[in-house]
């Protein structure tokens, strides 16, 4: 994948996204994808994906937020559109929900299974080891990402077609924090928390490639 | 102050450049849980019904407000080996209270590990004068407040997360309405102050005048505002969180119900849908009794007095 891939698009007014918007940090991805100059649906019920090109998965609890996707009906929508090529963002919780299976998670706890991840929850364990540090991601222009962990999520097993982005150590391991599969890109920190607009750059892209392929597609 | 400004405890990065305990991962988690409902628990048990139904975290404590309002006495931090029994069940965030100004009592909780510390009017304070300094310490402290200049103040002090106080264990939700509106009101009138007028604003709340700048600039408190006190049916939950709360914590109001695991997951629902009456009205309907109120005109001891 190129550098070049990976770049926001060149403008994102037009676009219309939805952020999930049952519990967690919607605010902060709200904020960022309006500065970014599109249009943010809150999705709170299966009417709210109607007129969404694509889908941001906030950071939260992710018990609570898989609890609140089964009572709102969103699970089978959402995965219905994700399958149909919806291109989606996942931070932290946002990217448990997105995987296909959750690692030490409540056995009852649902997952949209849109990219082909193991994660395991709370990975380097309670508040008290939250972290900010300085990552590397690969394909992005720049500096690296100033990355927040709040009791955060690592992968443990990456399926096929998945990119590895960036990846930490995690007791002498290489554990992935950034993956991305066809328009599909998780990341286990909170870059919509330091304000770092690029992987909502790289959905946008998405978004906007996604959307152009279907008006060439209906003008034909 | 300004968000990226590390806390007084040892925030040096380790080995992999990482650094531990700043502002901006205590408010972190709190920006983590906004929306959610945070259960007062007293047992394992309990827990596993809060995280069953959907609560972002749960707070132990040896007793919920309701009792402790009962049992009168000296309220305390609870024991150890509660928190850590709750601590093994549940894998959502584990809080734990320690009484106002009682910094021993939150070194013990800081190396139990629990994920917040509230440092709260239920208990009773230790320090009649001085809150915990909470810069020292690397987990994050959630405080109560009645108005806008306690919030400050406890900001000031290193707090993560303010909630109302409300009147804990009443059931009742007049007061959380009254601290939220006051809280909010405030933030509403200093926001449309002139400069010269927030000196009068730093002086009236006695309240630093870095943060009365901060909040005059952003129209909101720096860190996220939740309600605590009195929460009792979905319908009170709904109402807070339109007022402006941004989470809710019940503490007596789900294991005083008739049906507690219903109450928990239907205040959940409330909350998550707080502009929905539809869905209250769904996860209302035949419900069963909430836990008993009591009229704040009758109570002997305020809990919302104690602070400072």
């Amino acid at each position: 994948m190129s550098a070049g891939a990976l770049r926001g698009p060149e403008t994102a007014s037009g676009l219309r996204v939805g952020v999930l918007a049952l519990q967690g940090d919607v605010r902060e991805h709200v904020a960022m994808l309006e500065a970014l100059g599109c249009t943010v649906d809150e999705v709170r019920g299966p009417a709210d994906l109607a007129g969404v090109a694509g889908i941001v998965l906030p950071g939260g609890e992710s018990t609570t937020l898989s609890m609140l996707l089964g009572s709102a009906e969103l699970v089978e929508p959402l995965r219905e559109r994700l399958r149909a090529g919806m291109p989606a963002l996942g931070t932290c919780a946002g990217m448990i929900l997105l995987a296909t299976e959750v690692l030490d998670g409540r056995s009852d706890q649902r997952v949209l299974g849109a990219i082909d991840l193991g994660v395991r929850r709370n990975a380097f364990g309670r508040q008290l080891d939250s972290f900010e540090a300085d990552l590397a991601v690969a394909g992005l222009d720049g500096a690296p990402m100033h990355a927040v962990f709040i009791r955060a999520p690592v992968v443990e097993r990456v399926g096929a077609g998945v990119d590895v982005l960036a990846s930490v150590d995690l007791e002498g391991a290489s554990r992935p924090v950034v993956c991305r599969s066809g328009t599909v890109t998780v990341a286990s920190f909170h870059p919509e928390v330091s304000g770092d607009p690029r992987l909502h750059e790289i959905f946008l892209r998405d978004v906007a490639a996604v959307s152009a392929t279907r008006t060439a597609y209906q003008h034909a | 102050m300004t968000t990226d400004a590390s806390s007084r405890a040892d925030s040096t990065p380790d080995d992999h450049g990482r650094t531990t305990g700043t502002l901006r991962v205590k408010r972190g988690l709190a920006e983590m849980l906004r929306g959610g409902v945070i259960m007062d628990v007293v047992n394992a048990h309990q827990a596993k019904v809060a995280e069953d139904a959907g609560a972002v975290a749960v707070m132990a404590l040896e007793r919920v407000p309701a009792d402790i309002r009962r049992d009168g006495g000296v309220a305390r931090m609870s024991d150890p080996a509660l928190v850590e029994g709750i601590q093994s069940v549940v894998t959502i965030p584990v809080m734990a209270k320690a009484r106002i100004g009682h910094f021993a009592e939150a070194q013990v909780l800081e190396a139990l590990r629990v994920d917040y510390v509230d440092e709260s009017e239920v208990l009773t304070p230790a320090d009649e004068e001085h809150h915990i300094d909470k810069w020292a310490f690397r987990v994050p402290f959630v405080c109560g407040a009645t108005n806008l200049g306690e919030a400050l103040r406890r900001i000031s002090e290193g707090a993560a997360m303010i909630r109302s106080k409300g009147e804990a264990g009443t059931g009742n939700v007049v007061e959380a309405v009254r601290h939220l509106r006051t809280i909010l009101g405030d933030i509403r009138a200093l926001a449309t102050s002139d400069s010269a007028e927030r000196y009068a604003w730093a002086k009236r709340l006695q309240a630093p005048i870095d943060l009365v700048e901060e909040v005059a600039r952003t129209a909101a408190l720096p860190v996220p505002l939740f309600c605590a006190g009195g929460i009792a049916t979905p319908s009170d939950a709904a109402l807070v969180m339109q007022l402006g709360a941004e989470a809710v914590f019940v503490g007596s109001g789900i294991f005083k119900s008739a049906d507690p695991p219903r109450f928990a997951r239907a205040i959940v629902e409330a909350t998550a849908h707080f502009r929905d009456p539809e869905i209250l009205v769904k996860v209302s309907r035949g419900l069963g009794d909430a836990m008993p109120g009591v009229e704040i005109s009758t109570l002997g001891t305020k809990l919302a007095d104690r602070g400072w």
